[in-house]
């Protein structure tokens, strides 16, 4: 037992050097892998002191509990070897456990810069497999909403990277824009944060005119707002010089390592699967897929910002065309009933005890939906045997896959471009780990 | 299924015959079963064919089916960009034997969906350069997302670090 504790624990609180390193056979097989690594970089000026360098798990510039474990030329990065699962909280195991209803707040902590995008993404994915539609007011507001998470998620993105390269202001400007919209949520959904609005068929109640009032006041004042921040930086020659030329990929590359969302589109591949998948009522908006063909953090940065306006543009376009009518679908053994009706009505007792002990029992089948998040592609395959809880659910997280670029995009960089390249790439660790 | 998709699948049986064992649909989603040592042919095809061909490679992940003879199952979800299409594509092996040729060489971002699955079901990829855990430590010994791991965890299976 005591080297089993040992070998789990093995950090470096000091750089060593190669030469330095434990034999072979006492090696963790992170460190093995990172050395293992063919680093077929040439310098112009090698310092010949290669050496490890362990940063994180818990470091400020990871967003989270991410562990990088590097490999330095001087101050140039040889290779780099990320390590997940310090957040891992078994979710895909919990879910089997649990009947669809009660995994909708899990899916809150998935994403949590986010959290309605991962309620819609996996009510979706429930709705298919079950074969029902919400009503299209119900779709409405969950497009709303959704539109009004990835600005959230963006201003997070947005500032944390300014923050990481230098520019402390816009974070801070940045979080008071976010601090309305969860603002917004609070009156809409009921909860700042971790909102949990989505039931299968529908949504957990109607919006009010006051919400519909707060969201409107909230956008249009924003362009102004983004405005200031994106004057503070889009002529900056501290923050070009950070951003540009870093963290560069091919839109090639980009693809075949699986990139998806902003990152991807920053490559200059207009894949949105709001277009070109289209679900709830995107197909119904007008909006432009907004490409950048650098394919670096600069461009990557460039994309975040100018998604927000095209989700000013959707946020209008929604408030708009929002239909009257009833947010949840009549399907009385699938949809929980409402609870006034519950009190008073012996049909709707039965629904609902049938529904929140046995759960809703979808037919036995494999259904995969996927949505475009803020991160990118999110999506949920549910295995179903036909009983309440689902046989299996694969959570398909674009922070994951995301971060599996990072070796690639940091190689031949300094140290200190690791913000710069993490920053644009926006990694979420609860996602990641899942 | 529609048109573009059913293009696919035929091709895909004309080309590999025996080796595409079962097409299911439920609810649009089409799963293509392919035996085991075909995989890599079937995705390098799926990638570089012309009529349709599918460069991203979004997920690779088991299944326990765990009353099945072939007890585990691994997924694989492909998009394709051009004609906007996904097709899902199932291998199935045996509890005795589970392992299915790597796909990495093909779509490289398959790398760590592959060390992923590895982790939580044991199947292993080999041809895989890579092949650690990703989430559990790497001296854990189980699989956890098998059906046969309790919910509750085995006690003592993660070492904790002593106290003071």
């Amino acid at each position: 037992m005591s080297d089993k504790t040992k070998s789990t624990q093995d950090y470096f609180d000091a750089p060593i050097l190669t030469d330095q390193l434990p034999p072979k056979e006492k090696r963790t097989k992170l460190l093995q892998a990172l050395l293992d690594m063919d680093p077929d970089l040439s310098f112009d000026d090698p310092l010949e002191n290669d050496m490890i360098l362990n940063m994180g798990p818990s470091h400020p510039a990871t967003h989270g509990v991410l562990r990088i474990l590097l490999r330095l030329d001087g101050e140039t990065i040889v290779s780099a070897m990320p390590e997940l699962g310090y957040l891992h909280r078994g979710y895909e195991k919990i879910a089997e456990n649990e009947t669809y209803h009660e995994f909708i707040t899990h899916t809150d902590r998935l994403d949590y810069l986010q959290p309605v995008h991962n309620n819609v993404g996996y009510i979706l994915a429930v709705e298919k497999l079950l074969g029902i539609e919400a009503p299209p007011r119900a779709q409405y507001i969950r497009t709303l909403l959704a539109e009004l998470a990835r600005i959230s998620s963006h201003l997070v993105g947005f500032g944390v990277m300014a923050m990481d390269v230098g520019a402390m202001t816009l974070l801070l400007w940045c979080f008071r824009e976010r601090e309305k919209i969860h603002d917004i949520f609070d009156l809409v959904v009921g909860a700042r944060f971790t909102t949990s609005f989505t039931r299968i068929g529908g949504i957990a109640q109607d919006i009010t005119d006051e919400g519909l009032a707060a969201i409107r006041a909230f956008t249009d004042q924003f362009l102004a707002r983004l405005d200031e921040g994106e004057r503070l930086l889009n002529r900056n020659r501290i923050f070009f010089d950070r951003c540009r030329n870093v963290g560069v990929i091919s839109a090639e590359d980009a693809l075949a390592i699986g990139l998806t969302g902003p990152n991807l589109r920053g490559s200059g591949i207009p894949l949105d699967l709001r277009r070109d998948n289209p679900y709830l009522i995107y197909d119904q908006l007008d909006f432009d897929v907004i490409t950048e063909n650098e394919g670096d953090s600069l461009a990557r940065y460039f994309v975040r910002l100018r998604e927000m306006k095209e989700s000013v543009k959707m946020v209008y376009q929604c408030l708009e065309k929002l239909p009257v009518g009833p947010v949840h679908a009549h399907e009385p053994k699938k949809v929980l009933p409402r609870k006034e009706r519950i009190y008073t009505r012996m049909e709707e007792l039965i629904h609902d005890f049938m529904i929140v002990n046995h759960g809703v029992n979808p037919p036995s089948g494999e259904v995969y939906h996927a949505i475009e998040s803020s991160k990118g592609q999110l999506g949920f395959h549910i295995v179903s045997r036909g009983e309440g809880h689902p046989w299996r659910l694969k959570i398909r997280s674009p922070s994951f896959c995301n971060l599996q670029a990072l070796p690639m995009l940091l190689k031949g960089h300094l140290l200190s471009d690791i913000l710069a390249v993490l920053g644009s790439l926006d990694p979420v660790m609860g996602e990641a780990d899942k | 299924m529609n048109n573009v998709l059913q293009q696919t699948v035929d091709s895909l049986r004309a080309r590999f015959g025996d080796a595409v064992e079962e097409v299911r649909e439920f609810r649009d989603d089409v799963i293509v079963v392919v035996g085991r040592s075909a995989i890599v042919d079937v995705a390098t095809w799926l990638r570089d064919n012309e009529t349709c061909p599918f460069p991203l490679c979004e997920d690779v992940f088991g299944i326990d089916a765990w009353t099945r003879k072939q007890r585990f199952e691994v997924n694989y979800h492909f998009f394709s960009l051009t004609c906007k299409q996904r097709i899902h594509l199932k291998v199935r092996v045996e509890e005795n034997d589970p392992s299915v040729p790597s796909i990495t060489g093909v779509y490289p971002g398959a790398g760590w969906y592959e060390r992923e699955t590895f982790d939580m079901y044991g199947i292993t990829f080999p041809g895989h350069r890579d092949l650690r855990r990703s989430y559990m430590p790497e001296d854990f010994e189980y699989h956890p997302l098998r059906k046969d791991y309790p919910l509750m965890g085995i006690p003592g299976a993660l070492p904790l670090p002593k106290r003071g």
